[in-house]
């Protein structure tokens, strides 16, 4: 048994943050917040913070870049100095460079890049406050800034990690489960394609504990779905509410 | 083979639209006989095609358009055009000159300027080339007055409205010539900055309701108003 014995997970099989096993973070997402963007998205996930933005297609730059037969996506994952207890130097680390790439190949499956050949679709993630999970958290905000940015996509991908803290296996863990913990899988997933797009793991588990933590991260993904597509309808059914009260 | 939402609902993308012997349209796509949406939208159902008009979405060049676009460049046989397009326009020297075309010669910054603001036509694109304008028709060329407002292009057939009702109400009502560019762009001039206002009011009005019904009563009834609280203020000053 690991030394954090007792501390992750109390004798009611709580957790550090008051949640249960199987319970996600609270969390709110809200489509459309920067005026510049072609789209935008910020989602607060427990103490997560991040807004995302999409400008695009355009010209891609510089023009060698640019590929004949579909959009070039390019993807930048920051994380704000202040994200973090310790402050980060703002240049790209090597975490962020994976990052970007490993949330660029969860995204693109769901785009259709090859409607629009020569161009390029720039994303900007940034972390404003991370506590855990910020590329899965990164994932399900991205997908709504396209989507806000009247991108054409098979569907929303959404992103939900799973693990193992003291021997249960749990769902969305938060930075101290994270790194004190048994194991971590972030999943991403498109849900009404049934298609994984982002698998990753750190740390040991057995077969079966593998299969059952990717069938709780699918439950927690169906779950944020529903709160992403909720999200971007929000955005316009207010606008038919404010109607009726004028009239 | 069921649809799964109602007339002019609002859907994701990813929502299943319909399933079975149905023909994809605008912003869906089929897979395994199913039919998806691909953007934000208000779902559609005619006979057995399934489309979702977009409520965001940007411009795609189309030939026959007619765009508003502003000179980004000058090359060496013509202009570069954005047309808030993910591809930039090409507008050829040798269509606004009409003898032949000397490069040494003609200045093509004395016709138009990096900056200048042109309608114009797009007459050839596919995916594979740049759109290609055309200014030499009636109507077409430099814009030398007037205001430009950018909204999105979707919602240009909503301001036109059914056989130009809508337009023509902004038109009547406020006395101002108004140019609509399929790429979401609109011009606006009017004889003083109160009609121009009103004008942009009414469209930015239509652009924000777009996806509700009742709309050309509404924006009529707005523009009477505007103008009857104007007439009010003007006599109370004399």
């Amino acid at each position: 048994m690991p030394k954090t014995e007792g501390k992750l997970l109390n004798k009611d099989g709580v957790r550090i943050d008051g949640r249960k096993p199987t319970e996600l973070r609270p969390t709110r997402i809200e489509v459309g917040v920067l005026s510049n963007a072609d789209g935008s998205a910020y989602i607060e996930q427990g103490k997560n913070k991040i807004l995302a933005a999409v400008y695009g297609p355009h010209e891609a730059h510089p023009k060698h870049l640019a590929l004949p037969d579909r959009s070039l996506l390019r993807c930048r994952y920051h994380m704000a100095p202040f994200s973090v207890d310790e402050r980060k130097s703002p240049a790209p680390s090597r975490r962020d460079i994976e990052l970007s790439k490993v949330i660029r190949e969860a995204l693109e499956p769901s785009i259709f890049l090859e409607y629009y050949p020569r161009t390029s679709i720039d994303l900007f993630i940034e972390v404003l406050q991370a506590h855990g999970g910020t590329r899965c958290a990164g994932v399900t905000v991205a997908s709504l800034a396209l989507a806000d940015g009247g991108i054409p996509l098979r569907d929303l991908t959404v992103a939900c990690a799973a693990g193992k803290v003291e021997g249960q296996l749990v769902l969305d863990l938060n930075d101290d489960e994270d790194k004190m913990g048994e194991a971590d899988v972030p999943l991403a997933y498109m849900p009404n394609l049934d298609a994984v797009t982002l698998l990753q793991m750190d740390g040991q588990l057995t077969i079966e504990e593998f299969e059952k933590a990717i069938n709780l991260a699918l439950e927690g993904c169906k779950q944020l779905y529903q709160l992403q597509k909720e999200a971007l309808r929000t955005k316009y059914v207010t606008v038919k509410e404010e109607e009726v009260e004028e009239e | 083979m069921p649809t799964f939402y109602e007339k002019r609902q609002v859907v994701t993308p990813g929502d299943m639209l319909a399933e079975g012997d149905y023909v994809p349209g605008e912003n869906t796509f089929r897979e395994n006989g199913k039919l998806y949406a691909t953007r934000v939208g208000l779902v559609e159902y005619e006979e057995r095609k399934v489309s979702v008009v977009a409520l965001k979405a940007f411009y795609v060049p189309k030939v026959g358009d007619t765009v508003i676009g502003k000179i980004t460049d000058i090359t060496l046989g013509g202009w570069i055009i954005d047309v808030n397009a993910p591809y930039a326009g090409l507008l050829r020297a040798s269509d606004v000159i009409e003898r032949s075309y000397r490069p040494q010669k003609d200045d093509l910054s004395s016709i138009f300027d990096v900056g200048d603001l042109v309608i114009a036509k797009i007459i050839a694109y596919d995916r594979t080339r740049d759109p290609l304008l055309t200014v030499r028709e009636p109507g077409l060329g430099k814009i030398t007055r007037g205001q430009i407002i950018k909204i999105t292009p979707t919602k240009i057939p909503r301001i036109i409205g059914r056989k130009g009702s809508m337009i023509s109400i902004i038109k009547r009502e406020t006395g101002c010539h108004i140019l609509l560019g399929q790429n979401g762009l609109v011009m606006i001039s009017g004889k003083n900055a109160k009609d121009t206002q009103l004008a942009v009011m009414a469209i930015r009005k239509i652009e924000s309701e777009s996806h509700t019904s009742g709309l050309t009563d509404r924006v009529t009834e707005m523009l009477k108003k505007m103008k009857e609280k104007e007439g009010e203020i003007k006599n109370a000053q004399d």
